[in-house]
């Protein structure tokens, strides 16, 4: 064979490690290493180079390269962003229940407010910061796709904070660990799988609003970054089908690459964070950076690393937040142990209601302004918007059931379907529009048609797949009854389909309207070849007035929108589901 | 194998561990339910201390009032006089579930039981290995626990406690989830590490249901009563000689604690006179409900029944290989309901449980209701509430409510369901999972059930 012999390698203990080493690894890795400083370099030099006051996107297939890597680095920063924010924010709400009270019902809102109405107060602001270099507008992009990547990130952080198993934080408290290492040891560690599923989805919908958030227009000025999404937007508007094609070619190919080489990988490495002891050993993944583990390159930088590098800092930041070594009664004392956390944490509270309260007196002050006649439209606007919803996701429910339900109980047609439909899937639906927009507006109906066949196309994915996995879970010996007893066609679904798919519907159903409901931004506003398309509705009215700067009217619409997914969420979603989950569960 | 090297002689030294007069309320909607009441225990030098009791006895809540994971109500814990504040410094602890952190190997699980300490990392290693090596499971140390058997995960469970040479070691249910042979094999490799002194731990304290593990390994053992949980007596171990080689006298001592279990007010001198009574049973003024299946009730009358209609406990519980804290329930219910009566130590079924079991399936639920609406307090009060409320129904949050007055509210919510699948299963009143509400109707007709109780009263 040509891959080269075994190494001796000492490696992390006394006992001595035998490596497969692979020459081509090394190339590899090296290989790796130049494209990533290249990158570096130019993604920098991009952003500290002085603002011009007209981009041009270049509609070259040349060019494609460079924008793919511009909007990749966004991507990831905005990601990492989320991630920290995330961790910091989901650690903070399940420290204690003052601060739960406080942060968990914010996120809820947070969550329901489209990435547009963060847009004035953003770009301005950044823009602001840095006005000669491109710097601010990357920021402000950076900063929109963070509102659409990080709530559900912090969610399941919280969520998995405030469920770790008992014994397991009685032994980290037995074994004292100090506060960081109970953090990076058993906190973290436990979030993994969760945290990872929810960065699937935060990357996806990162990929949506890819368009929203570098293309964007502020009053007067309008902001056009370099990226793929610019690159979308433009081709559409100028009619080039073959720039159209060969952006969604590369969007598709960048998105099926990241999934994977990084997200498979991930998942399947994350296998050893689950809990439930099962039997058998964690699964390696074969796919992916598998090959990465025969690079010396990387084993020597792997250990020189964490040597030189994760063991100090561990050590450091464990004497800077470890306090108290010894811990005191945690639920019984009165005396808070007011280390330095305390000062952080009181600081961080401070700072949050001070500009809650500014930003309540600035939002208080425009809305008593907005007269009643605006009120009366923005109402109209989210009956509109609440029945586009309603309607999407019904529609939704209509054909994903007796589809998945197909695909679901055919092992073979599920086996053939099933990595086309997830490719399909991960085509973030906002690239398609301009292309779908061409065609339909054409149509009867124009936007008021076309806006739910957009909504639908960025939702319906989520409830195929639910329903798909609950045709799937549904136990053979059920099957088995109903073929034994003969039930056929309506009573094999009213008696054994429906009732068993019922509660992962009802989950699908649930992200479908999220989604339904955040797409409506774009969905309901389109700016096509000069021209506006406007369909009415809450989105449209939010996309509208963030574009002509009239900010009253985003703030009260803003919140009304705000209102009206908070109120569903707790008074139809949470109640279908809980009853969906206690009625129709198949137990194990 | 053992008794060849025993360095460790069963003397009791120096008072390592104090905790007087320990109380411990939980509260539960502004009500105090007492869990420990005024316990006092002293840990010496070179003893092994078994805690042995029903559940709902408080044991478990004292081990962690020793560990310092909860802080008693009343009363201290000193430890080489000092108050303990706090987690105790020098415990280890081995839970039930092992308590392994899944995404770290056997190495850096072990290693955790080191990171309090500031060692240098090739040190600490070491000591893991060598601790890994002790509980044999080198080789092992870079797999993951879900690679390993329950038995083995248990091992790096010990490792993990025992890699920073504590004083005292605390042994929660430790081998209660572990089949029969693996928990034999692991108990018999501690004893051998105690006794030939591998280990530098001074003191073992040991929560049990398993009255055979409780003999075979304690030098002392602590029988508590339940509701509230208080130390019924104390009596030495066997010699250890004895415990080795699973003699009769250890036989006869399992058989004597069942008893002593199976029997709340049993004298606890008569059964066994080198005992110390500590402190006496509490008389609930309430019943409490042994936490039981129907079916599985029934079966253990059928099984009485085909063995005679009488069966010695101790015989029964390695027969149906049931650990005391799964047997003593089933007794109890069955003793509550009058189908069977204890005597001398043997399980007897009455001449009401010789007709029970006699009955087809019909009559045998005609029996039970009966039976139910005859001798289960919380029962009737439920139907006496229904039936005084205007619509006949009652949530199950409000009766829950009512319970925790008596109970910590997991113990409150055991009650209730118990009662539940008794009460429906008699027809004394029906129960609506989805709305969680209990209610009557006109099949839960229970005037001629009052009139038989006013009758025999």
């Amino acid at each position: 064979m040509w891959m080269g012999r075994m190494w001796p390698v000492a490696a992390e203990r006394q006992l001595v490690q035998r490596v497969r080493w692979f020459w081509w690894a090394d190339l590899l890795v090296l290989l790796l290493l130049g494209v990533v400083t290249t990158g570096l370099a130019v993604v920098g030099a991009h952003w500290l180079a002085p603002r011009q006051s007209a981009v041009s996107i270049s509609l070259s297939l040349s060019s494609l390269p460079l924008y793919t890597l511009y909007s990749f680095s966004r991507m990831l920063l905005a990601y990492l962003l989320s991630l920290s924010f995330a961790i910091v924010y989901g650690r903070l709400a399940a420290s204690g229940p003052t601060l739960e009270h406080i942060l968990i019902p914010i996120l809820d809102v947070l969550q329901g407010i489209p990435i547009l109405s963060f847009l004035p107060g953003v770009v301005l602001a950044l823009v602001a910061l840095f006005p000669h270099r491109n710097l601010g507008a990357e920021l402000a992009a950076i900063v929109l796709i963070f509102t659409s990547q990080s709530w559900n990130l912090a969610f399941s952080l919280y969520q998995s904070m405030v469920t770790i198993p008992n014994e397991l934080r009685e032994a980290a408290e037995i074994l004292q660990l100090s506060r960081w290492q109970r953090f990076t040891r058993l906190e973290l560690p436990f979030a993994m799988v969760p945290l990872l599923w929810n960065s699937i989805m935060s990357w996806a919908g990162g990929w949506f609003f890819l368009m929203a958030a570098e293309q964007f227009t502020l009053g007067e000025r309008t902001f056009l970054l370099p990226g793929l999404g610019a690159y979308l937007s433009v081709a559409a508007n100028k009619g080039n089908f073959s720039a159209l094609t060969a952006g969604l070619i590369t969007l598709v190919i960048l998105i099926i690459a990241l999934d994977h080489m990084v997200w498979r990988p991930l998942v399947a490495w994350a296998d050893r964070f689950k809990v439930e002891e099962v039997a058998g050993t964690p699964r390696e993944s074969r796919v992916g950076f598998a090959w990465l583990r025969r690079s010396f390159i990387l084993l020597g930088l792997h250990h020189a690393l964490e040597r030189s590098f994760v063991e100090p800092v561990d050590r450091w930041l464990d004497r800077a937040f470890g306090f108290p070594r010894v811990a005191s009664f945690p639920k019984q004392e009165q005396v808070p142990a007011r280390g330095r956390w305390f000062w952080v944490v009181s600081i961080l509270a401070s700072a949050v209601i001070l500009l809650a309260l500014i930003v309540q007196n600035a939002a208080g002050l425009a809305l008593a302004r907005i007269p009643i006649s605006a009120w009366e439209r923005i109402v109209r606007a989210a009956g509109l918007s609440l029945l586009r919803v309603m309607l999407t996701v019904s529609f939704g429910a209509l054909w994903t059931v007796p589809v998945g339900a197909a695909i679901g109980f055919n092992r073979r047609l599920a086996g053939m379907v099933q990595p086309w439909v997830q490719t399909l899937a991960s085509i973030p639906a906002t690239a398609l529009f301009p292309a779908i927009v061409l065609v339909l507006l054409r149509l009867p109906g124009g936007l008021q048609v076309a806006g739910i066949l957009l909504m639908a196309l960025g939702t319906h994915w989520y409830i195929l797949f639910n329903v798909i996995a609950g045709v799937r879970a549904i136990p053979n010996d059920l099957s088995e009854v109903v073929a034994i007893t003969r039930l056929t066609g309506w009573q094999r679904w009213r008696l054994l389909t429906l009732p068993a798919v019922f509660p992962y519907l009802v989950t699908g159903l649930i992200t479908a309207a999220g989604g339904a409901w955040n797409a409506t931004i774009v969905a309901e506003y389109v700016t096509f070849r000069g021209q506006v398309y406007d369909a009415g509705g809450l989105g449209a009215l939010i996309a509208r007035s963030a574009e002509t700067g009239d900010y009253r009217t985003l703030i009260a619409a803003t919140m009304v929108m705000a209102t009206i997914v908070v109120g569903l969420n707790r008074a139809l979603w949470r109640r279908l589901y809980r009853f969906a989950t206690e009625r129709y569960r198949l137990e194990k | 194998m053992l008794g060849t090297s025993v360095l460790r002689t069963p003397n009791k030294g120096a008072v390592l561990l104090e905790a007087r007069g320990i109380t411990k309320l939980y509260d539960a909607n502004g009500d105090h339910v007492v869990v420990l009441d005024n316990v006092s225990l002293e840990l010496c030098d070179g003893e092994v201390v078994a805690l042995l009791g029903p559940s709902g006895s408080g044991k478990s809540t004292l081990l962690r009032i020793i560990a310092g994971l909860v802080a008693p109500s009343r009363g201290e814990v000193r430890v080489h006089g000092e108050v303990l504040r706090g987690v105790n410094p020098l415990v280890g602890m081995v839970f039930q579930s092992f308590a392994l952190f899944p995404w770290l190997t056997v190495l850096e699980n072990v290693e955790l039981g080191l990171l309090r300490k500031d060692l240098p990392k090739n040190e600490r290693r070491a000591r893991a290995l060598t601790a890994l090596e002790m509980v044999g499971l080198g080789g092992f140390e870079h797999a993951y626990p879900r690679e390993l058997s329950g038995g083995m995960k248990q091992r790096v469970g010990f490792a993990r406690a025992l890699v920073a040479e504590p004083e005292l070691l605390l042994l929660d249910e430790p081998f209660s989830s572990l089949d029969v042979l693996t928990a034999e094999n692991l108990r018999r490799d501690l004893l051998d590490l105690w006794l030939t002194g591998r280990i530098p731990t001074r003191a073992i304290v040991l929560v049990t249901h398993n009255i055979d593990e409780a003999v075979y390994l304690a030098d002392r053992l602590i029988i508590f009563s339940a509701n509230p949980g208080r130390i019924r007596a104390e009596l030495p171990g066997l010699p250890l000689a004895q415990r080795l080689q699973k003699s009769q006298a250890t036989h006869d001592m399992v058989d004597l604690l069942y008893r002593l279990l199976t029997d709340p007010q049993e004298d606890v001198q008569r059964l066994i006179p080198q005992a110390r009574v500590v402190q006496a049973p509490a008389h609930p003024s309430y019943q409490v409900l042994p936490c039981v299946g129907v079916g599985e009730l029934t079966g253990f009358v059928e099984r009485i029944a085909q063995g005679g209609g009488y069966e010695d406990v101790f015989e029964l519980a390695r027969e149906l290989q049931l650990t005391a804290d799964q047997l003593l329930p089933l007794i109890e219910a069955t003793r509550l309901l009058g189908l069977c009566a204890i005597v001398e130590g043997d399980v007897l079924l009455t001449d009401t449980g010789k007709a029970f079991v006699k009955a087809d399936v019909r009559k045998r639920k005609e029996h039970f209701r009966k039976l139910v609406w005859e001798h289960v307090d919380l029962i009737r009060e439920i139907v006496h509430l229904l039936q005084d409320t205007p619509d006949l129904r009652q949530t199950e949050d409000e009766l829950l409510k009512r319970l925790e007055v008596h109970y910590r509210s997991a113990e409150a919510r055991r009650q209730l369901a118990t009662a539940i699948e008794w009460g429906r299963y008699a027809e004394l009143f029906a129960y609506d999972e989805q709305e969680r509400l209990l209610y009557l109707d006109q099949e839960h007709d229970v005037s001629n059930l009052e009139d038989s109780q006013q009758f025999n009263a």
